[in-house]
């Protein structure tokens, strides 16, 4: 009985932690702006009224949840092997060259085939670009926290050389890539105004749900859980933990990659430098806020998408608060859903039921699950 | 030829600096074993603190104090979530970092009613050479506390057999709390380093990937203090070519590409981490709570 009761509690526990931190993340975030002398609620107010007031609001707010969907993919998935992916932002700009490269070179291929092709080739770069950590973890040992932020400097580097110098922009002075042919270009629906809503986000929302489908129903996805839960287990159960390893980190970069679609197909037609504002860290709190869970993360990616249009008001509506609050409140969450392991050992310690079974050793609460 | 090969040993020097004290705030933490992936936002918010305290007080040595009390500040912050709390230091760290990105751009608003950046400082109220003698005394000063004192001999024990230290009747808490501590002074001084003494104003993430860098090179110094001085001079030296390079003209190639150069540091930093690493041995205990 006390058994099913404190499944139960656990059950309800686990429902609520990522309430809990996205509204600690929220709060203590919104509380920072009572320094710059400005009243939270109303902060609080404006960024609510910026993400959801009107229909044309919310349709920006799902403009920036698609890219998030896929980042925070990008980072869950390597998760689930036990591995960090900080690197979808390098991953996202190589995607959006391969991308924009396609688009303004192969103008003649038909419908569908072009589109085909556009996204195989951003899944395909972004995945290459994943699979150098992926490598240099499996076989070298190199930690991928930091090869792939270094990875990140330098596909800032490569594909602002290569948008420049390749796919150079013939009418316009601006540091961005030549337009894409018109067949490349994603309708907007037209629900929302405006806003450049296409079928990318339906695209990232099935990816999202592949992703489900390959951890929940299949062997593939059965071995990347595997050596990300137990890696001596699985290795002497015959799987390569070393392939797992890579195939993580690629996979995840190939799901980054799509933001290229999302961006040049469906938004501004080009590459244009700096079009992220850092999509691939706010993965981060995505994925770990919904515990690396495909389908839970397409809501935290909401949340983050309503947190990215609704801040981006404030720099209209305050005197002084800015965009840059968005950093902040996710920098938060990030921190309080990597103190919460901490707080579950601590609940467990406290609600123990039997006094004489050991409690679990006080392990470092994993990336996982 | 003289001449320039001085310049150039100059330079490195200059641009160990902040590298140096990272590193050696890095080798305090993970000797005591506690990873330490958040030196990039120490180093961020101690280049802000110092920039705004000097361009407050006009005196560098009050700005550099207020880099080390920034770093220190945040480092208690990750100390608070990766000691007590016990929360996984890779995605504490990771937290560390993106605050400290979000931090300066949303105080600079307040101060100066710009984003991102802070005015430029005076000459007068920044250094000139001491950051220099600092980040070089450090590695010898840690290899006479790790190799020849008490502290030294328990922050080892910490990060290699923390159970033993425990059984001896000393906290392991207590050890890593003020190898954290120390470490966030260092790291938020080598980040003072770069708006005070390197540049002349904070500009947005000028940290640009040196508190990884410090990481790379602690592990190619195998976390021992004077190994891992050759190897942020190492480092150093890279970057010091880099700048040189820019602008080199291939024969036959043209120009290269600024970016390709760029980016030498951060491949050499993969390339580093890539090779070397196999043999060395990270500190036992280290990544792992109490």
């Amino acid at each position: 009985m006390a058994k099913i009761k404190s499944r139960t509690k656990d059950a309800i526990w686990r429902a609520l932690r990522p309430v809990i931190a996205a509204s600690v993340g929220l709060l203590v975030g919104v509380a920072f702006t009572a320094i710059a002398g400005e009243q939270p609620w109303n902060v609080l107010r404006v960024i609510i009224k910026g993400a959801f007031g009107s229909t044309y609001d919310l349709g920006l707010t799902l403009f920036y949840t698609t890219p998030i969907i896929l980042t925070g993919l990008a980072v869950a998935l390597p998760i689930k092997a036990g591995l960090f992916n900080i690197g979808a932002e390098g991953q996202l700009n190589l995607g959006a060259l391969a991308v924009a490269a396609v688009g303004i070179l192969c103008p003649q291929v038909p419908q569908p085939w072009n589109i085909v092709l556009a996204v195989t080739a951003g899944f395909a770069a972004g995945a290459f670009w994943g699979s150098i950590p992926g490598w240099l973890k499996a076989y070298r040992g190199s930690h991928e926290v930091i090869t792939t932020i270094m990875l990140n400097f330098i596909a800032a580097g490569l594909t602002g050389w290569a948008v420049l110098a390749l796919l150079p922009s013939l009418d316009s002075q601006n540091p961005e890539s030549a337009r894409i042919a018109p067949s490349y270009v994603l309708q907007h629906f037209s629900w929302f105004g405006d806003a450049p809503v296409t079928w990318a986000l339906p695209m990232a929302v099935a990816a999202a749900v592949l992703v489900w489908v390959l951890f929940r129903f299949t062997i593939p996805g059965f071995k990347l859980t595997a050596s990300g839960l137990s890696p001596e287990a699985a290795q002497v159960s015959g799987i390569s933990v070393r392939y797992q390893q890579w195939l993580a980190l690629t996979l995840g970069g190939g799901l980054a990659g799509l933001v290229g679609v999302a961006e040049v197909m469906g938004n501004s037609g080009r590459f244009r430098i700096g079009f992220s504002p850092d999509y691939g860290f706010i993965g981060i709190p995505v994925a770990l806020l919904a515990r690396a869970h495909p389908l839970g993360l397409v809501f935290s990616a909401l949340l983050f998408g309503a947190l990215q249009k609704g801040t981006a008001e404030l720099d209209l509506e305050t005197t002084y608060v800015t965009r840059d609050l968005a950093a902040m409140i996710q920098a938060m969450v990030v921190l309080a859903v990597s103190a919460e392991g901490g707080l579950t050992l601590w609940r467990r310690h406290r609600l123990a039921v039997k006094p004489n079974k050991p409690n679990k050793p006080n392990k470092p609460t994993r990336v996982k699950d | 030829m003289g001449e320039h090969l001085l310049d150039l040993a100059a330079a490195t020097l200059r641009l160990a600096t902040p590298l140096l004290l990272a590193a050696m705030g890095g080798l305090l933490s993970e000797r005591s074993g506690v990873i330490n992936l958040a030196l990039e936002g120490k180093m961020l918010v101690g280049a802000f603190a110092a920039a705004v305290v000097s361009l407050a007080t006009g005196s560098p040595w009050l700005g550099l104090a207020g880099g080390s009390l920034a770093g220190i500040l945040l480092a208690a912050l990750y100390g608070v979530a990766v000691l007590p709390l016990k929360a996984n230091q890779i995605v504490a760290a990771t937290g560390i970092n993106m605050l400290a990105a979000g931090i300066p751009p949303f105080v600079a608003k307040i101060l100066y009613d710009v984003t991102g950046s802070t005015p430029s400082i005076e000459l007068a109220h920044r250094f000139v050479v001491f950051p220099i003698g600092l980040a070089l005394v450090a590695p010898v000063a840690l290899w006479w506390v790790l190799g020849k004192t008490r502290a030294g001999l328990r922050l080892n024990f910490a990060g290699e057999h923390p159970e033993a230290l425990a059984a001896a009747g000393v906290s392991v808490e207590r050890v890593r709390w003020t190898a954290l501590l120390a470490a966030g002074a260092l790291a938020g001084s080598g980040g003072a380093s770069l708006s005070i003494f390197l540049s002349s104003a904070y500009s947005r993430n000028m940290s640009s990937g040196r508190g990884f860098m410090a990481l790379a090179a602690l592990i190619l110094g195998k976390w021992r203090p004077l190994p891992t001085l050759f190897a942020c001079l190492f480092f150093a030296v890279a970057d010091a070519v880099q700048i040189r390079l820019q602008g080199l003209e291939i024969a036959g190639l043209g120009k290269v590409p600024v970016q390709f150069i760029q980016i030498l540091p951060y491949v050499l930093t993969i390339v580093v981490l890539a090779g070397f690493v196999g043999k060395s041995r990270a500190p036992k205990a280290l990544g792992e709570p109490l």
